[in-house]
């Protein structure tokens, strides 16, 4: 993504969200499906007993969107927004939960095992801004991450969707959260695709978890070797022997895939796909 | 803010050490009706400060008769557990603010909101 187009780079998050961009959240019917698109796999990452309804916490909560998801599931959720202008969107939507005004930097004001799970889709990148001179991104990290480490009872979970802008970003909100004595690590959704591509942190609070496995990896884990093969021959592209990588069925398979997420108009797979076409002469 | 929420809430204002519970100060409070769930009630039921939820309750006029003390064996007693549905998720404070106890810091609560943002001198 370019980096004048991060909602984060623009202004503080109080700010961003005003009236016009709160709407977007309530009419927007593309937006208001990712968003809840998101929500149902955060959920799903959180692995909560079954059939049992949990008190849970969304931070970053917004319009309430994806507190919508979680009753939906039966769940009871308190949300937490810092801007005054989502908060009134979901308060004209009537959403389920109870909100609160918060700043997630200056840590979750909730006393100690009070939530079973908590979730946030879209809102960990914005701690990581200085939007005043007085905000350390660290320590605003580190704060909100310990005070949600005590919130969540033994043996909870944290799922965070979020927009990493680059590997140091991501490294210093992980490194963050394990100083706070969470567990866990990424989950990755579809690592090939760069739109579909969605990142999630996973956290465990007390008890250590297996992290679950992401979507649509499959691909990518089969041919990556744990070691880099060396040899001293050069490689000359142009010499190659063979068909070039792009035109495999494989390739070619993945690429009707990716375009039909896209939602356009692709052939049905046949056993004559990315077969060649017999010569004329 | 429902009486849930505010069993939950503590200050977060620099240097204190116990803002818990918050004193509620209500202009305005309504009874919404919710769906009634005695599993997730008893299962909220050793979670709740039950001191701070009877004054809270009793604070704003909606006690419901609920006893001082928590009653033993509460799982099985249906009557008991819908009373404390009510408190716990009916009861609304939607004008009001909540104060903390040791710093007297207050909390403006409007539309049913709390506001828990801080000045910068309280982080």
């Amino acid at each position: 993504m370019a980096s004048g187009r991060r909602p984060e780079h623009m202004a503080p998050p109080e700010m961003f969200y005003n009236q016009e961009e709160a709407k977007k959240y309530s009419q927007n019917s593309r937006m208001m499906e990712i968003q809840s698109q998101m929500s149902e796999r955060a959920v799903e990452l959180l692995n909560l007993p079954e059939g049992q309804p949990c008190f849970l916490l969304d931070v970053g909560c917004g319009s309430g969107l994806s507190g919508d998801f979680l009753s939906e599931e039966g769940h009871v959720w308190v949300g937490v927004d810092i801007s005054t202008a989502m908060l009134d969107v979901a308060l004209d939507r009537e959403v389920e939960g109870d909100l609160v005004l918060g700043d997630m930097g200056q840590g979750m004001p909730f006393k100690a095992g009070t939530f079973d799970g908590c979730i946030s889709i879209s809102a960990l990148q914005w701690l990581c801004n200085a939007d005043k001179k007085s905000h350390s991104p660290p320590r605003r990290l580190h704060v909100f991450f310990s005070s949600l480490y005590s919130s969540l009872s033994r043996g909870g979970r944290a799922v965070f969707q979020l927009y990493p802008e680059n590997s140091e970003q991501l490294e210093l909100i992980t490194s963050q959260a394990m100083r706070a004595g969470f567990s866990g690590g990424m989950v990755v959704d579809y690592p090939n695709s760069s739109k579909a591509k969605k990142f999630f942190l996973c956290l465990f609070a007390g008890a250590s978890g297996v992290l679950p496995k992401g979507l649509g990896g499959e691909a990518s884990d089969r041919n990556v070797p744990d070691t880099v093969q060396f040899s001293g021959q050069r490689t000359r592209f142009k010499n190659l022997k063979g068909r070039s990588l792009k035109k495999g069925k494989d390739w070619i398979l993945d690429k009707k895939e990716r375009r039909r997420r896209q939602g356009r108009e692709v052939r049905a797979d046949t056993k004559y796909t990315a077969r060649q076409r017999r010569p004329r002469f | 803010m429902k009486l849930l929420t505010h069993n939950m809430l503590t200050s977060h204002v620099k240097g204190v050490t116990k803002g818990y519970p918050l004193l509620i100060k209500a202009t305005e409070v309504k009874v919404n009706e919710v769906e009634f769930n005695s599993q997730f009630v008893s299962r909220m039921i050793p979670k709740l400060e039950w001191s701070a939820l009877v004054q809270a309750a009793e604070g704003l006029g909606h006690l419901e008769d609920l006893p001082a003390e928590l009653v033993a064996d509460y799982e099985n007693n249906e009557e008991f557990l819908k009373k404390v549905h009510k408190v716990l998720l009916e009861v609304e404070v939607v004008e009001g603010s909540l104060q903390c106890p040791e710093s007297g810091r207050e909390f403006p609560i409007s539309r049913g909101v709390p506001n828990m943002l801080l000045n910068e001198d309280e982080v």
